[in-house]
């Protein structure tokens, strides 16, 4: 899978201020359940500026996480644009939507979601060895190791490389799992309940390098939740009910 | 990259993909070996075939054979000379044998086919030393159980060796004594003399001494035998120890009988018939109608060409007592049935025999390569091989299976780990080759270890061989009954090549399946999956 540039333009110089980095703009998506379609969002959207950190929250059921995937091209919306630097990307063939969301995506997940078989660093190696092919791979091997390396001593785990998954607790499962996401250089980090299964401790520090990263690299994150003191935590809250928006705006941190 | 690396990881942590390694290496080693051994067997007979037929064969319609085997001769090295090695005449007509059995006294008559030879011109176009047996060693479970009677370098002939010669004398004594005592002729005389209808050779010589000998020179006579005969008779000595004009070497498998043995439980050969022996011989003249003839002749030698079909069957006499017997001797040159013919080179027999029909007038002869006569027999093992490489393959498929049916499994176990992989941004064709890679590889691993065990067991068949038979306690492979002193193999390694990447390409195959349904996986669905 060799990276194709000209596949996706996202060049920064085209960037207004005013556009957005990312919009989901009236995205309606069901799932059938036997015979029955089961609505899941209605017309719900989302906008997020470049450096923003949003959360999403809502009970289960509300569609965020169905949200989410659909912004991070993992799902197609049945009607509704997700719009890129204002251009429309969820339409585009299937190629060019793997490329960008190896490129411009990263996700993290409830459940870490690391490859048992392969030790942390070999996780966190595996969006760069998807990118490249096995010669480019081959030829870079050294600074893909490097970069790696750096990344998980910056999230502190550069002592656990070579262990396994199931090796490693839960809270240094999503600092990998965030080292995995980093190492693709994502414009846009998109995170599904990544403090839903650690213990509240546990899952302060996650969010203390998600607020970390946030500041210091102006990466954009877009983080699902229904626990609302980690939802607070966020620039900007967007409340999910039922498929629709709730409530958009800034509340105060309690 | 990634798509290696998981894939080399797959391959080393599920131990349950180790069946279908195993059942793929056994698929190919089972192949292999019974490949192996076909061919080892195969080649085996065809060489034994050939030694008998010579490249190409000449033969007359008609069993009164063609007139002046000379020119007939001469037309075919006219025709394709350049290509011909060496060649020879023979006679080959049906016949009958007859013979007592020495402990019983029975009398045993059995169809053959008789083949006139010259020892020597039959030598030029095919092994023959190396079948009968007073050129070779007996040897009994790897020793030597009685040496070669003739040295190898002596030219075939119609002679008798000194054992056999002095085993006929013996026997011809004991026929004496019995005609003095019982006043009776042996059956043999007897019979020979009332059919006695077909030329000089037929009758057997009668005991024409005035005076026997004694018991003690019989006794005695082993070292000088003729002294008694010559002392007595003033004319033309003849001594009935003399083996007849007819000689023959004759199939092993003709006159004996295997039989075990009730103690040891061993099978043995028992001869009815030895070297210096005489037994008569009925065939046909080459008149219309043929009518029957018989004569005497005396066995010089045994023969034992591994094949049972002329081991059973064939009798070799001198060609030109044959001949004459049959009435084949004419002033313009004498009558023979076929010509044998050895090549230069065996590729070139499609063109001798093409040019050699064309030089003989059309419906005269029949030409052909050993191979097409003997075709039936052969294309019969052609196509045992084939049914057994169909039925064996089957065994690769059902290993197939197995893959199919654990990628499967495989697929489900790693629904969640294909859906993070395409979160990353990894594409159905990065997964699906993930899975084809896998096959690929259990094929490869499959394949390496099932060539390898599969060389190993041909290589060492004989010592598995012994090891069966000692755990068994019987011989698995009796060279008693496949001629054979040890399990014949032959490995071909196109026929190993195409086994492994048969074995590889089913691999693959059923990995195809699997590979699509992980690549068709909707990542959401599957990073949902429990």
């Amino acid at each position: 899978m060799t990276h194709n540039s000209q596949n996706w333009p996202h060049s920064t110089e085209t960037l207004k201020m005013t556009t957005p980095l990312i919009s989901a703009l009236a995205i309606e998506k069901s799932y059938s359940k036997g015979q029955h379609k089961i609505p899941v969002l209605r017309g719900a959207g989302l906008t997020a500026q470049r450096g923003e950190f949003i959360s999403v929250i809502g009970q289960s059921g509300s569609g965020k996480s169905t949200l989410l995937h659909v912004m991070g091209l993992l799902d197609s919306p049945d009607n509704g644009e997700v719009l890129l630097e204002g251009k429309r990307i969820d339409n585009l063939n299937q190629a060019a939507r793997d490329q960008l969301r190896n490129h411009v995506f990263g996700f993290i997940f409830q459940f870490y979601h690391l490859l048992p078989e392969l030790t942390l660093l070999e996780n966190v190696m595996t969006p760069l060895m998807i990118r490249h092919s096995l010669f480019s791979y081959w030829a870079k091997r050294k600074e893909i190791r490097h970069e790696a390396m750096e990344i998980l001593q910056q999230v502190g785990l550069g002592h656990r490389i070579k262990h396994r998954p199931s090796e490693l607790s839960g809270g240094e499962m999503q600092r990998g799992a965030i080292a995995r996401a980093l190492i693709a250089k994502p414009e846009i980090l998109l995170a599904d309940e990544p403090t839903g299964n650690l213990d509240s401790s546990t899952g302060r520090e996650i969010m203390e390098t998600l607020k970390k990263l946030n500041e210091e690299t102006q990466l954009t994150i877009v983080m699902v939740t229904h626990d609302e003191a980690i939802a607070q935590q966020a620039h900007r809250i967007v409340r999910l009910a039922e498929g629709q928006i709730a409530t958009i705006g800034r509340e105060e941190a309690a | 990259m990634y798509k290696l690396l998981l894939c080399m990881r797959y391959l080393k942590t599920r131990y349950i993909a180790l069946a279908s390694i195993v059942s793929v290496m056994l698929g190919v080693a089972t192949m292999i070996v019974v490949n192996s051994v076909m061919a080892g067997f195969t080649n085996e007979m065809r060489d034994r075939i050939h030694g008998f037929l010579a490249d190409v064969v000449v033969e007359s319609r008609s069993m009164d054979g063609i007139i002046d085997g000379k020119a007939q001769m001469k037309v075919v090295q006219e025709a394709a000379g350049d290509y011909i090695a060496a060649m020879t005449p023979t006679v080959e007509v049906p016949g009958m044998i007859t013979y007592n059995d020495p402990i019983t006294g029975e009398t045993f008559t059995q169809p053959i086919q008789l083949l006139g030879i010259d020892p020597g011109g039959k030598a030029s176009v095919g092994p023959l030393k190396t079948y009968l047996d007073s050129y070779n060693q007996i040897l009994e479970d790897g020793t030597v159980t009685r040496d070669r009677l003739r040295d190898y370098e002596t030219p075939l002939g119609w002679e008798l060796t000194d054992s056999a010669a002095s085993y006929r004398r013996m026997m011809k004594q004991q026929m004496m004594l019995m005609i003095q005592d019982d006043k009776t002729e042996g059956p043999f005389g007897s019979v020979v003399e009332s059919k006695g209808t077909a030329g000089s050779a037929t009758t057997l010589p009668a005991p024409d001494f005035d005076s026997p000998p004694s018991t003690d020179a019989v006794a005695n006579a082993a070292p000088d035998l003729d002294s008694p005969f010559n002392g007595n008779e003033p004319v033309t000595p003849v001594d009935p120890a003399a083996p007849m004009p007819a000689r023959i070497y004759i199939g092993e498998q003709i006159t004996s009988f295997q039989t075990r043995d009730p103690e040891t439980g061993n099978l043995h050969k028992v001869n009815m018939v030895n070297p210096g022996d005489d037994i008569i011989v009925t065939t046909i003249q080459s008149n219309t109608p043929p009518e029957p003839i018989s004569f005497s002749a005396t066995v010089v030698d045994m023969f034992r060409s591994g094949m049972s079909e002329y081991d059973s069957q064939l009798v070799l006499m001198n060609i030109e007592q044959l001949q004459q017997n049959r009435g084949m001797i004419a002033e313009d040159g004498d009558a023979i049935t076929s010509i044998q013919i050895r090549l230069h080179d065996y590729k070139d027999a499609d063109e001798v025999v093409k040019r050699i029909k064309a030089a003989f007038p059309p419906g005269m002869v029949t030409v052909s390569t050993w191979e097409a006569k003997q075709g039936l027999l052969l294309s019969a093992v052609e196509v045992e091989t084939a049914i057994l490489n169909v039925l064996l393959f089957m065994i690769i498929a059902v290993a197939g299976f197995g893959i199919l049916a654990i990628f499967f499994m495989i697929v489900v176990e790693k629904t969640r780990d294909i859906g993070i992989l395409k979160s990353l941004g990894a594409s159905s064709n990065g997964v699906m080759s993930i899975f084809l890679s896998y096959g690929l590889g259990l094929g490869v691993v499959g394949s390496a270890a099932g060539v390898g065990i599969g060389l190993l067991f041909v290589r060492y068949i004989n010592e598995i061989e012994d090891g069966l038979s000692w755990i068994t306690g019987r011989k698995v492979f009796d060279e008693k009954i496949y001629y054979f002193p040890e399990i014949p193999t032959q490995v071909n390694v196109m026929m190993v090549t195409w086994v492994a990447l048969g074995a590889i390409g089913i691999a693959v195959l059923a990995s195809v399946l699997p590979a699509r349904r992980a690549s068709r996986l909707h990542p959401v669905r599957a990073l949902r999956f429990e």
